[in-house]
């Protein structure tokens, strides 16, 4: 097998704040392959977006990380600090924020934040960096990217401003991009141009995606295999198509059959009794054992299933099983 | 763009019109010029004869059209005091209250922008608290008490500055300037802190405020994200994104450094037109009064008009005239 773009190992994101240590992300482990999308899902505060700053190093501070390493092409680089992390933010791992309104400067141009962020990591001449600025536009699908590349952000609609914003993350051609949502604030039929807009890009250069939402339809529709993101553990990983039909963990299923299908008609929705738990009151053991309707006394504990420990898919003690599974 | 400016400067002139209105309704009250000016062996008849002939006996309303009419040509009539032209004495005044407040200015916005950006970076730094703590002092400490100690302690007990006057001054025919004598530049030294500190101070703050809000914002993470070097984000990104509201009110502020070194001339008699504008209220000089007001005004508007024209140069999503695209 060749090697991940993005290995993460039991990694460990704590908050020490005055009430006690709090662990957002608590022991995740997963790896990127280049040309693959990754999805992650999880309610809000399952950790999946801390997951992704963590990676890139753009935790906001008290926040950490305490142990576990993450290695980009085998090399770790959890412990970089100023001037090493700089180098491969930009060049070798890009980010995608949710609010393409938010994260262009509202007072440079388009081609102004393109040529900066392009001079910064590769030895250009201004005249070649505007270029590969326009090459960059015209690649994430501006139209007239010639013509448009001294425009404003606010010159721009929520798309195709997203879509700069992709431009702005690929444009020195790193081999890993953290996707932090960049759906959630576009409408339904501009979701799925981006979407597709991330496939393509990821198949034609071969770079690693890893794409956090809490969309399921998103992920069915883009992802190649998904993390089950709760109470910053993962709960279940896997290809997608097996994860969304036949999951094993108890609360991807409870996640699956809460998820509304155009197809099943207006049948009620089932729901999983009671809510994520805070993260100053994780429950002993698996961490979802209070809300599991197949819970037993393990369940509840320590220490609490891992993927490590169970079967490599859910982390759970007595995953579901499913009768085609039993045929073969 | 230029419909803009026209309908600002029309907007101005009214401005103007009402600022004199009151200006000039408020001089009525201030006292009669003619006890200061005939002094105590007066008759009745002198009296008379003095008021007619300033047009003092006429309504107000008649002297108030007069005053407009000939303000209009340039022309503010002699001062009572003096008896000479008072364009002509606020001419030979104002270099060294510009002076004054230029450098002020600068001191102002150097270390107000200056303090702001390295407290807001550095946002728990020993030098940043300490920053912090002594710009208290500046908001809080009046004027003409920061004046009073810097003479106490850099005159009085150093020796090292003087306490009053502009020092040794060049002519250059129709300005006068200290910048060119080293008495000249070592005067300017007291007033012009005492003058920009509290405004250095309230800009200090406030570009501290934004930067921190600024910083907190997407596009900063955004350009962190992107392998940015730190100064071109402090400065290239946030910085910029500060600038519209400290425009505002550093505008605003600039114009009062001119228009309050009235305190700062009277404490270090500095000979400009704030010391001026004291003496003239003292006599009841009225022509005096009247021009240095149309005077403070004219700034304060055209300073104003000059920040609007800023925040166009710096945001561009005010430019609508510019090429439309998107949707």
């Amino acid at each position: 097998m060749t090697q991940p773009v993005l290995s993460v190992r039991d990694l460990v994101v704590e908050i020490p704040t005055r009430h006690g240590i709090l662990r957002p992300v608590d022991g995740v482990s997963y790896d990127i392959a280049a040309g693959e999308i990754l999805g992650v899902v999880g309610e809000s505060g399952a950790g999946k977006s801390m997951t992704g700053n963590a990676v890139i190093g753009l935790l906001d501070r008290p926040a950490r990380i305490v142990s576990g390493q993450v290695l980009l092409k085998g090399e770790p680089i959890h412990h970089l600090k100023g001037a090493a992390l700089r180098k491969l933010r930009g060049r070798r791992m890009g980010m995608i924020f949710q609010d393409p309104l938010t994260s262009l400067n509202p007072l440079l141009t388009v081609g102004d934040q393109l040529t900066e962020t392009i001079l910064e990591h590769l030895d250009l001449s201004v005249k070649q960096a505007r270029e590969r600025a326009i090459a960059a536009l015209d690649e994430v699908g501006i139209p007239a990217a010639r013509q448009r590349i001294d425009s404003y952000p606010h010159e721009f609609s929520g798309g195709m401003r997203q879509r700069v914003v992709i431009a702005l993350a690929l444009c020195a051609e790193p081999e890993l991009i953290i996707a932090d949502e960049p759906t959630t604030a576009l409408d339904v039929s501009v979701q799925a141009q981006i979407i597709a807009l991330l496939r393509r890009l990821c198949r034609e250069r071969g770079v690693a995606v890893m794409l956090v939402t809490h969309d399921m339809g998103v992920i069915a529709e883009a992802a190649d295999r998904v993390a089950v993101m709760y109470a910053g553990r993962l709960a279940e990983l896997g290809p997608v198509r097996d994860v969304v039909t036949q999951a094993r963990h108890p609360y991807t299923a409870g996640l699956m059959a809460s998820t509304p299908v155009a197809s099943q008609g207006q049948k009620r929705l089932r729901q999983i009794p009671g809510a994520m738990p805070r993260l100053d009151a994780v429950p002993a053991g698996c961490a979802f054992n209070p809300r599991c309707e197949r819970a037993q006394s393990r369940c509840a504990q320590a220490p609490g299933p891992t993927l490590q420990t169970c079967d490599d898919r859910a982390a759970c003690w007595f995953p579901i099983t499913h009768e085609q599974e039993a045929a073969i | 763009m230029l419909a803009y400016i026209i309908r600002r400067v029309a907007q101005s002139i009214l401005v103007l019109l009402i600022t004199g209105f009151v200006a000039f309704s408020m001089f009525s009250f201030v006292g009669d010029p003619i006890e200061n000016m005939l002094g105590q062996e007066r008759t009745q008849a002198d009296v008379d004869r003095l008021r007619g002939q300033l047009g003092l006996d006429q309504p107000f309303v008649v002297q108030y059209g007069k005053f407009l009419q000939q303000a209009a040509q340039g022309n503010f009539g002699l001062s009572y005091r003096q008896g000479r032209e008072v364009s002509a004495i606020l001419a030979e005044r104002l270099p060294a209250t510009l002076e004054l407040a230029f450098v002020s200015g600068l001191l102002a916005l150097g270390g107000g922008i200056g303090f702001g950006i390295l407290t807001a970076i550095r946002k728990r730094g020993f030098s940043s608290n300490a920053i912090m703590t002594l710009s208290l002092v500046g908001v809080s400490l009046p004027t003409f008490l920061i004046g009073i100690l810097l003479i106490f302690l850099f005159s009085v007990e150093l020796g090292w500055l003087p306490s009053f006057g502009r020092g040794e001054v060049v002519d250059l025919g129709w300005w006068t300037t200290g910048f060119l004598t080293v008495s000249g530049l070592k005067a300017l030294v007291l007033p012009a802190i005492t003058l920009g500190l509290y405004q250095m101070t309230l800009i200090m703050r406030l570009v501290r405020t934004e930067m921190l809000e600024v910083l907190r914002m997407d596009y900063i993470r955004f350009a962190r994200a992107r392998g940015l070097r730190e100064r071109s984000i402090n400065f290239r990104h946030a910085l910029r994104n500060t600038l519209v509201p400290v425009i505002t009110i550093t505008g605003l502020q600039l114009g009062s450094i001119i228009a309050f070194a009235i305190i700062t001339e009277t404490v270090f008699q500095w000979p400009g037109v704030g010391l001026l504008f004291i003496n003239a209220v003292q006599f009841v000089d009225i022509p005096v009064m009247a021009a240095y007001l149309m005077m403070i005004s004219v700034m304060f508007v055209g300073i104003n008009l000059i920040v609007d024209l800023l925040y166009f140069a710096i945001d561009p999503r005010l430019r609508v005239d510019g090429k439309s695209g998107g949707h």
